[in-house]
């Protein structure tokens, strides 16, 4: 029985983050929207243009190979499966030790190896600039997360998720300055990795701006579909990682009776919510870069994270 | 006399007895799957033979002593926890490679330059493990260098081979004088040659001190440390496919060997700084030799420069080992140590699996430069499905097997702020930074590795012709990248077998991982950290079809072939692809002007002018312009100065004579 009750639970986690990702970017784009003073699309838009790519025919490119076919499957499995491994709304579920943060950074890592490969295997020049700018962000983006991880796991004395957002809500985590390096990092590497302004624009097509969409201009129909929904989803990993570790209140353990779940639950969708508001104020304020701008923006992150981590080697209160 | 190392030994001697039969009948047509065949029987009944000792005595230990080599000291052999587990890396891939050699081999223009030495480099590399005296280790060492060396020059009317050649038996020399140093310092005044004893002696710390600089000089230098690499990228590529793959895969293992048994096992108690040496020796190799390789369009030269950085990787960890072991912490040296005996092992799967692609590339085509391939994912459909693991594996993704050597560096990385010198403090978050870095780094260059050569629109004529390689080739192949997503699903069975090893050397082993529920790793506690390859594996492959089933269910089934969009451009030629160059450049542009003083200058024409705008890349080799141009500048400004002694009168050189003699005999009166 309880083990049913824990599946159920872990299940019920699967199924929220696939329901909440395509709202949070809608909610994104709205309140992008009203800060513009636009009217902005309705909140329940992704799902719509999930459901028309679904509808839609594929347009496959004439060499496009199995591969290019596969991967947004690949892709999606990998992102999702990711995006279950972070505790959203509860910790301790059924299947949470089976990879630890640095597994889930090298699921995220497994995603965009294929979306690359998938970018260069028609042949067009797009698909070559977008795969080689994502590999050249993500060789700094990759490492930062790295030492972020080892920040978190030195203070929580953990890799385990769980455990490091149980250690977060407890008392003994205090004031530190590495943690609040970490965040900073954790913030900026979130942002280029979900291709956001100021590194890359999720809402152009223009050549010059695109990494990302560059790499999925020959994808169509419901391959498309897969590939926008795993970076719905990775967006939503992103923000439910943020505010597992850093804002951790409410959240409950999976053991806990359904009414604390259920509030467990809301209290999610209300720091996905102020999350949202945030990086929407911090996209409008913000103007995007040159590529070539990108590595330094990165590079600070990269160096945050290390004198982090630098900082807990030589003191564990630090 | 104990059997196990005696029948071990048995198969060495097969092995060079098909050596000197390869030599009587290399000319005939049947020769090639005689000696090929001769080699996978050999190395598979080792294998099994080395690795059943393994499974079922781990902890037990055979010697033979022979009356060969120098007579007063004898031929000493051992089979111990270590030796096994090379000896299973070494003739694992010996195997494979010679399975592959049974359909690659058939298309070698010289085979009666290949046969007779291929048996003899794994007999050598076979013998090199299994010594256990000085005299046997380096006569092996020097076997080993030497039978890869003649592979290195089989096809020596190639360009660029003899230069290659060259450099390796320089740099292979200048190895073995440095271990033949090293043993001499550990063989002491008395000169005791057998491991036994200098496993006893006591070295004082300058003698340790100096041991280990020259066995990072010795066997770093095979293995392809950072600064003395030079000569891999250049010998490795040189060889066929098949011994590309044994020497990347197998043989830099060996030299990791050597180091691990002279430092761990013949060096009693190593000091606290030996692991910062190490590791910063390891860090910089990881991330230089991955920089090497993005910028590289050579398929092969890629791969040897990505074996640099696998080897950086394992001296991490080795340096991670040799810290906790200095400073008592047995438990983790046990977890640093097995991370990198997994990387090794790891490394010599998915490098030779890579190299017998390129090989297989090579035989399609007839082409080494990725920027004259492309598209041979519809030619040969196989072997990109197998390269692509490769790729996967290499990258350190899960589920495949490079993430978990990987994952475990990193959790042995973790342990470390508890180690109390300063110098270690700082220096364990540089390196793991550099380990992430080098991990990022190696993604980008396998994709580009993969997207250049098999995605995309072919470059050439040579790709329309290309097709799939014949069905040994494909066996070895799908071997290797099934079990390298075995070694990624089922870690625990590697680490368990690796238990004997770090009881041998460190005292201590990981906890056993097979007893955990769901075939889990857990290094230190379920709280702190774990993984699970197969879960994961398994929760990709049942998302992956749940999303593929409701998508065939539900969505649209229509599909439309049409020509890519070109931009309004019509008939846009494949030479406007992206290349390996222009894919590296961002990353050149990043890291290369720090690294490399990488510059690109680009000329227009002026304003009216017809010419083509010109763009000028400049990228140098640091490492050769530092160490190795002002030694060879040396070497020649001395030759030159020296030639003029060639042409002295008679008169002079008595003179020289003379001055010598007295000088000599003052010398001798002088000396107390």
């Amino acid at each position: 029985m309880a083990l049913i009750f824990e599946l159920t639970i872990q299940g019920a986690q699967m199924m929220l983050v696939l329901l909440l990702a395509p709202l949070l970017v809608g909610f994104v784009r709205k309140v992008k929207a009203r800060l513009l003073r636009r009217q902005g699309p309705p909140l329940i838009q992704p799902y719509r243009d999930l459901l028309r790519l679904m509808r839609k025919e594929v347009v496959l490119a004439d060499n496009a190979s199995w591969l290019f076919r596969v991967t947004p499957y690949l892709i999606f499995a990998a992102t999702w499966v990711a995006a279950a491994l972070v505790p959203t709304f509860a910790t301790g579920l059924k299947f949470s030790w089976t990879a630890d943060l640095i597994a889930i950074v090298a699921l995220l890592g497994s995603a965009r190896f294929f979306l690359a490969l998938a970018g260069m295997d028609v042949g067009t020049s797009f698909g070559g600039i977008g795969a080689s700018r994502e590999v050249m962000i993500a060789s700094l983006a990759e490492p930062a997360m790295l030492l972020i991880v080892f920040s978190l796991a030195l203070v929580a004395g953990a890799t385990q998720l769980s455990t490091v957002a149980a250690f977060m809500a407890s008392p003994d985590v205090g004031l530190r300055v590495s943690l609040g390096m970490s965040l900073i990092a954790l913030v900026i590497v979130a942002i280029a990795e979900n291709a956001r302004i100021p590194v890359d624009n999720p809402a152009t097509h223009l050549e010059l701006t695109m990494v990302h969409e560059a790499m999925i201009l020959e994808y169509s129909g419901r391959h498309l579909a897969m590939i926008e929904f795993a970076a719905f989803l990775k967006l939503l990993l992103y923000v439910s990682l943020i505010s597992c570790v850093f804002i951790p209140w409410g959240l409950v353990t999976a053991a806990a009776g359904p009414q604390s779940l259920a509030l467990g639950v809301v209290t999610y969708v209300g720091k996905l919510a102020v999350c949202g508001i945030l990086l929407a104020v911090f996209e409008t304020a913000i103007a995007k870069m040159r590529v070539f701008r990108a590595p330094d923006f990165l590079g600070a992150a990269l160096m945050l994270a290390l004198l982090g981590t630098l900082l807990l080697f030589v003191s564990r209160s630090l | 006399m104990t059997p196990i190392v005696a029948l071990a030994l048995w198969g060495v001697a097969a092995l060079l007895g098909t050596a000197i039969l390869a030599v009587a009948v290399s000319r005939r047509a049947s020769a090639t799957r005689l000696v090929y065949g001769a080699t996978l029987g050999i190395s598979a009944a080792l294998f099994v033979i080395v690795a059943s000792a393994l499974a079922g005595d781990p902890a037990g230990v055979s010697a033979v002593t022979l009356p060969l080599g120098l007579p007063w000291i004898g031929a000493h052999f051992r089979l111990d926890a270590l030796s096994s587990f090379f000896l299973v890396v070494v003739n694992l891939g010996g195997a494979l490679a010679s399975l592959y050699g049974l359909g690659y081999g058939r298309h070698e223009t010289a085979p009666h330059r290949v046969l007779p030495f291929f048996p003899a480099f794994l007999a050598g590399m076979n013998l090199v493990v299994l010594a256990d005296d000085a005299f046997m280790f380096l006569l092996s060492w020097e076997f080993m260098s030497l039978a890869s060396w003649a592979l290195v020059m089989a096809h020596h009317r190639e360009q660029d081979n003899t230069q290659a050649g060259y450099i390796y038996l320089v740099m292979a020399s200048f190895g073995t004088l440095a271990l033949l140093l090293a043993f001499g310092l550990l063989a002491g005044p008395d000169g005791t040659y057998t491991f036994d004893a200098m496993r006893a002696a006591e070295p004082g710390r300058f003698v340790a001190a100096t041991v280990l600089a020259l066995m990072l000089l010795g066997a770093g230098s095979k293995a392809g440390l950072v600064p003395l690499h030079v000569w891999l990228p250049l010998a490795h590529p040189a060889a066929p496919s098949h011994v590309s793959a044994l020497m990347s895969g197998v043989m830099t293992k060996v030299a990791i060997y050597g180091f691990i048994r002279v430092i761990f096992d013949l060096l009693s108690e190593p000091a606290w700084w030996s692991g910062v040496v190490v590791l910063f020796l390891g860090g910089l190799t990881a991330v230089l030799g991955i920089l090497y390789a993005l910028l590289e369009k050579d398929l092969k030269r890629l791969l040897a420069y990505s074996t640099i950085e696998n080897i950086g990787v394992i001296f991490v960890s080795l340096g991670l080992a040799l810290a906790f072991k200095a400073n008592a912490m047995p438990s983790a040296a046990a977890l640093a140590l097995t991370a990198a005996l997994f990387h090794v092992l790891n490394h010599s799967f998915f490098k030779s699996l890579l190299f017998f692609g390129a090989g297989a590339m090579l035989t399609a085509t007839g082409e080494r430069n990725m920027e004259k391939l492309g598209g041979l994912i519809h030619r040969m459909p196989l072997t990109s499905f197998v390269f692509l693991v490769g790729c996967v594996s290499i990258s350190a993704l899960p589920p495949f097997n490079g993430f978990v050597s990987e994952w475990l560096a990193f959790q042995a990385i973790l342990q470390s702020p508890d180690l109390p010198q300063w110098g270690l403090k700082v220096m364990v978050p540089a390196v793991g930074g550099l380990l992430a870095l080098s991990a990022a780094l190696a993604a980008a260059c396998f994709v580009k590795a993969f997207g250049i050569a098999f995605l995309g629109r072919p470059r050439s004529a040579a790709v329309e012709l290309a097709h799939e390689v014949d069905r040994y080739s494909l066996a070895a192949m799908f071997t290797l990248a099934a079990l390298c997503l075995l070694a990624g699903i089922m870690p625990g069975l590697v680490i368990d077998s690796l238990s004997p090893v770090t009881l041998s050397l460190i005292g201590n082993r990981m906890p056993v991982q097979m007893a955990q529920p769901w075939l889990s790793i857990v290094p230190i506690g379920e709280s702190r950290s774990s993984y699970n390859g197969l879960l994961v594996f398994a929760f990709i492959a049942i998302s992956a079809s749940l999303a593929a089933f409701f998508i065939h269910r539900f969505a649209s089934h229509a599909l439309r072939r049409s020509p890519a969009w070109g931009c309004g451009f019509p008939d846009v030629t494949p030479a406007a692809q992206y290349t390996a160059v222009s894919f590296a450049q961002p990353i050149r542009r990043v890291f290369g002007t720090f690294a490399f003083r990488a510059r690109e200058m680009v000329e227009m024409p002026p304003p009216g002018a017809t010419s083509p705008a010109r763009l000028t890349v400049e990228v140098h080799d640091v490492i050769w312009e530092i160490f190795y141009q002002p030694i060879a500048g040396a070497i020649e400004f001395a030759t030159e100065k020296l030639n003029h002694l060639q042409f002295l009168t008679i008169r002079r050189y008595l003179t020289l004579v003379f001055l010598y003699l007295v000088t000599l005999l003052l010398v001798l009166a002088l000396w107390p």
